[in-house]
């Protein structure tokens, strides 16, 4: 099943971590918070997002079922 | 006893409902309350009231016009499956404050909303029943509803205890997710969902989480049934609503007013360069001309991007600036802004600054280019819908006050009065302990 991202706001502190390890659906808005892209994650990916969930150090990135 | 009026299929039309009839000139006790509307219709059985409350097609009145029966079902079927005893909370913190409808409904017909209460308790089955509300600018609505709750239980007609608990005086304390934080003990500041609170609320355990106005409706479908409620209002949005109008004089007036009324019918006479603020500080500007030909619901709202929301319709003066007042209004909600998300802390208060820069005359040229990427960065990535609503009024000022930009970029003003007509609130919240 695919999934996808989902950044809790409130625990996100702006790291940037995440960013760094999967630009391809994530990016940084202009105050160094990130930008998630909604949509189910594309094939190939799944390994740089879970290495992005783990690197999070606030535990504000998850991966879910979309 | 009032009359009421009925049509040929026993839908009746007469208004209003909830609040006592103009000429009682006074609140209901609860002698005046059971001669009107009589016992209170326990069903004996969970469930039973959500299948009529489907028939009538009552939505929130909170301002998100959610259908009430999905989140009756949604808690009820919640408690069933995870067998926790679910709670239900009437939400009278009425934040905006521009409105004022909740705290009237509480003051003149106190047990038409605890009446909702137990019924709704009933239908899902809970054994914990709260009133949240606001400490009133006006009326000491606390005492009222302790006196009301004393007549309730020497009458016996209260089936679960209710508690009252009272929000702090904040624009985000009555958000679903910071009222659940609230209660449980925390800051009424929001949380990140999910799950949803009809699963997991109040302590954990499945809570459903209704206006006041919308429990107050219920306790009247319970008693005169889905058709009778469908005798006023659309096809779509049936019934009648509670709405704050606010004209040049400044002074709320609470009025119980048909679904699908004509706007022009709450705003008087307004001319297309006239502005009418529907939905309040969440809510959505509109040109005099769309709203003489819009009525007061989402259906026909949704043509202007507007929404119903609480109830608020406001007609600004034609002396005032519709710029001045929006970034009077969008300062006050950065302040408000618990600053728990990123994009929300670091965007609003830039927002409000340009918008200010705007209103002050001769601002820098790309100023209403920052508030419009701004506005797209904030908008969806808050845990609540703070941003969303703010972008959403922000914008339509933008579109309804066009005019007005290029005027305040030549240095000029069409205004001839500067006395701030927007209700806003003095103190904005300064520590931690603000928001407890």
């Amino acid at each position: 099943m695919a999934e996808k991202l989902l950044v809790n706001p409130i625990d996100c502190e702006g790291h940037g971590a995440c960013a760094e390890l999967l630009p391809e659906a994530i990016t940084m808005d202009e105050w160094g918070y990130p930008i998630v892209d909604p949509r189910p994650l594309p094939p190939g990916l799944e390994r740089n997002a879970r290495a992005a969930v783990s690197a999070c150090p606030t535990l504000a990135l998850r991966l879910v079922r979309s | 006893m009032t009359a009421v009026t009925e049509d040929a299929t026993g839908a009746a039309t007469e208004l209003p409902r909830l609040l006592p009839p103009p000429e009682t000139k006074k609140a209901d006790d609860w002698h005046a309350h059971a001669g009107r509307h009589g016992r209170l219709p326990y069903r004996d059985r969970q469930g039973i009231l959500i299948r009529e409350i489907e028939a009538a097609g009552l939505t929130g009145r909170g301002g998100a016009a959610f259908p009430v029966h999905q989140k009756l079902q949604a808690v009820f079927g919640a408690a069933d499956k995870r067998r926790r005893t679910p709670a239900v909370i009437a939400n009278g913190a009425e934040s905006e404050p521009a409105s004022d409808k909740d705290a009237t409904l509480l003051w003149l017909s106190p047990h038409l909303v605890l009446d909702g209460l137990q019924l709704a308790a009933e239908a899902v089955g809970a054994d914990t029943a709260i009133l949240y509300t606001h400490v009133n600018r006006e009326h000491d609505v606390g005492s009222r509803l302790r006196e009301a709750l004393q007549a309730r239980q020497a009458a016996g007609v209260d089936r679960v205890p209710v508690q009252l608990a009272t929000a702090p005086a904040r624009f985000l304390s009555g958000q679903e997710t910071a009222l659940i934080n609230h209660l449980s003990g925390g800051p009424a500041i929001p949380t990140f969902m999910p799950p949803r609170i009809t699963e997991r609320g109040l302590n954990g355990v499945p809570t459903l989480v209704q206006n006041a106005e919308t429990l107050a409706h219920l306790a009247l479908i319970a008693r005169k049934g889905p058709r009778w409620f469908r005798g006023v209002g659309t096809d779509a949005e049936p019934g009648s609503m509670l709405v704050t109008i606010r004209r040049a004089d400044g002074r709320p007036r609470i009025s119980e007013v048909p679904l699908g009324l004509p706007l022009k019918d709450l705003t008087g006479e307004i001319g297309p360069d006239s502005a009418v603020l529907v939905g309040g500080y969440h809510g959505t500007w509109l040109t005099g001309s769309e709203a003489s030909t819009l009525t007061l619901d989402n259906r026909s709202l949704a043509q202007a991007h507007a929404r119903v929301g609480a109830g608020i319709v406001i007609t600004l003066p034609a002396d005032r600036c519709g710029l001045v007042e929006t970034a009077r209004v969008v300062r006050y909600l950065a302040l408000e802004s618990a600053g728990q998300c990123g994009p929300c802390l670091n965007g609003l208060p830039r927002i409000a600054a340009a918008l200010a820069e705007i209103a002050g005359g001769r601002a820098r040229p790309q100023a209403v280019a920052d508030v419009e990427r701004w506005s797209g960065l904030v908008t969806g990535r808050g845990a609540c819908h703070h941003p969303d609503g703010t972008t959403r009024f922000v914008g339509s000022a933008l579109r309804t006050f066009a005019a007005e930009v290029e005027r305040h970029q030549r240095g000029r003003c069409s205004a001839s009065v500067t006395s701030p007509f927007l209700p806003v609130p003095k103190d904005a919240a300064r520590t931690e302990h603000d928001w407890i």
